[in-house]
């Protein structure tokens, strides 16, 4: 059942975010594209929405998701998925664990959950720069200039830019498909 | 006003004008939580940031579920939580109601094209971010290479799973062994 299956997916990825929404891509990436639900663009194409709309990214990739698959319900379902490990987590630590800064062992494990995060999202990012620029297959024929040129200036852009914020630079990307996949087009 | 209604408006409001959530809410939960309703002080919002970032969960929720059990209980909690986490519901049930006719026009289409491109360098510099963030160990390098590594060459829907559970039951095994022979010295 597709609600079920939605509501455990989202638990699980709600569960093992740790230190904000960009460390749940790795799972998300595995989950729902691995499932078949969304291919990895249209995940992709999630994600900017998800950034460039107000609230947390976890929530609005929730029910995007959710909504893409199984409609109002379905968003419904995986929103309330990805945030209940949150409220049962804090309600525990704020009603029995006051000293949980206090736990160190617990901590370092969360702390080592990071650092596993670091290599998983560097993973993602290598797949999905090899989508980008060759789409599914490896054909250099099928090099796509442009894609490889937004990335690059706009990494060097946030490099000199610092403040750069993420919705602008999604609007800079955007402008540079419109001009050169559309306008004038390589 | 009452409480529960109060915190649902407050965090409604949080969730309503910050975009990204986690670290972009600090300045308005600051402005909203410690300024004007004095429901928790600049020390207590320090720590409930560290909590709620070490922790596992959105942080935004982690946030409201730790202020609205404070101020109000188990329902304060739910309050504040079903707060910060509404706007962002109407607001994408909106957008994917029509996203995907939308897609259809050849502009738009182009547009996302470029997009994509941009948000894999986004979630690039998020990678870069957390990895700023951690103690630059030779185990920390090896887990990284490790975690890639498996990610990189296995195909398998919960290897990112399994990597995260290994990399808690190492940190807190490896922590507890340490702490042990600290004290044994």
């Amino acid at each position: 059942m597709i609600y079920l299956e939605l509501f455990l997916v989202f638990f699980l990825v709600g569960l093992f975010t740790i230190g904000g929404g960009y460390a749940m891509i790795p799972m998300l990436q595995e989950q729902i594209v691995g499932r078949g639900w969304l291919e990895a663009e249209d995940l992709l194409n999630v994600f900017a929405i998800s950034e460039s709309t107000p609230g947390p990214f976890a929530v609005n990739t929730a029910t995007f998701v959710g909504y893409d698959l199984g409609g109002v319900l379905g968003s419904a379902v995986a929103t309330i998925g990805v945030v209940l490990p949150s409220f049962i987590i804090i309600l525990i630590i704020a009603r029995f664990i006051y000293n949980f800064l206090e736990y160190k062992s617990i901590r370092t494990g969360f702390e080592t959950v990071k650092v596993i995060v670091v290599g998983l999202i560097f993973a993602v990012v290598l797949e999905l720069i090899l989508k980008n620029v060759f789409g599914d297959g490896f054909d250099l024929k099928s090099f796509d200039f442009v894609a490889f040129g937004i990335m690059v200036s706009v990494f060097f852009l946030k490099l000199v830019f610092k403040k750069l914020s993420a919705i602008k630079i999604i609007i800079i990307s955007g402008i540079l498909g419109l001009i050169f996949y559309g306008i004038f087009p390589l | 006003m009452n409480k529960k209604l109060e915190l649902f408006l407050t965090f409604f409001k949080i969730g309503a004008f910050t975009f990204g959530g986690g670290y972009a809410m600090v300045p308005l939960i600051r402005e909203e939580l410690v300024d004007k309703k004095g429901w928790i002080n600049n020390d207590e919002m320090l720590d409930m940031l560290a909590i709620a970032e070490a922790t596992p969960g959105v942080i935004a929720v982690n946030s409201a579920t730790f202020v609205g059990h404070k101020i109000g209980g188990f329902w304060g909690s739910f309050a504040a939580s079903l707060g910060v986490v509404l706007p962002s519901f109407f607001v994408i049930i909106l957008v994917a109601l029509f996203f995907e006719d939308f897609l259809k026009i050849k502009v738009i289409a182009d547009i996302f094209r470029g997009i994509r491109a941009g948000v894999t360098v986004l979630i690039f510099n998020a990678g870069l971010r957390f990895f700023k963030q951690i103690p630059k160990t030779a185990v920390n390098y090896f887990l990284i290479a490790l975690a890639f590594g498996l990610s990189v060459f296995l195909e398998f829907r919960f290897l990112s799973l399994c990597l995260l559970v290994f990399g808690f039951v190492f940190g807190l095994i490896g922590q507890l062994l340490k702490t042990g022979r600290e004290e044994r010295e």
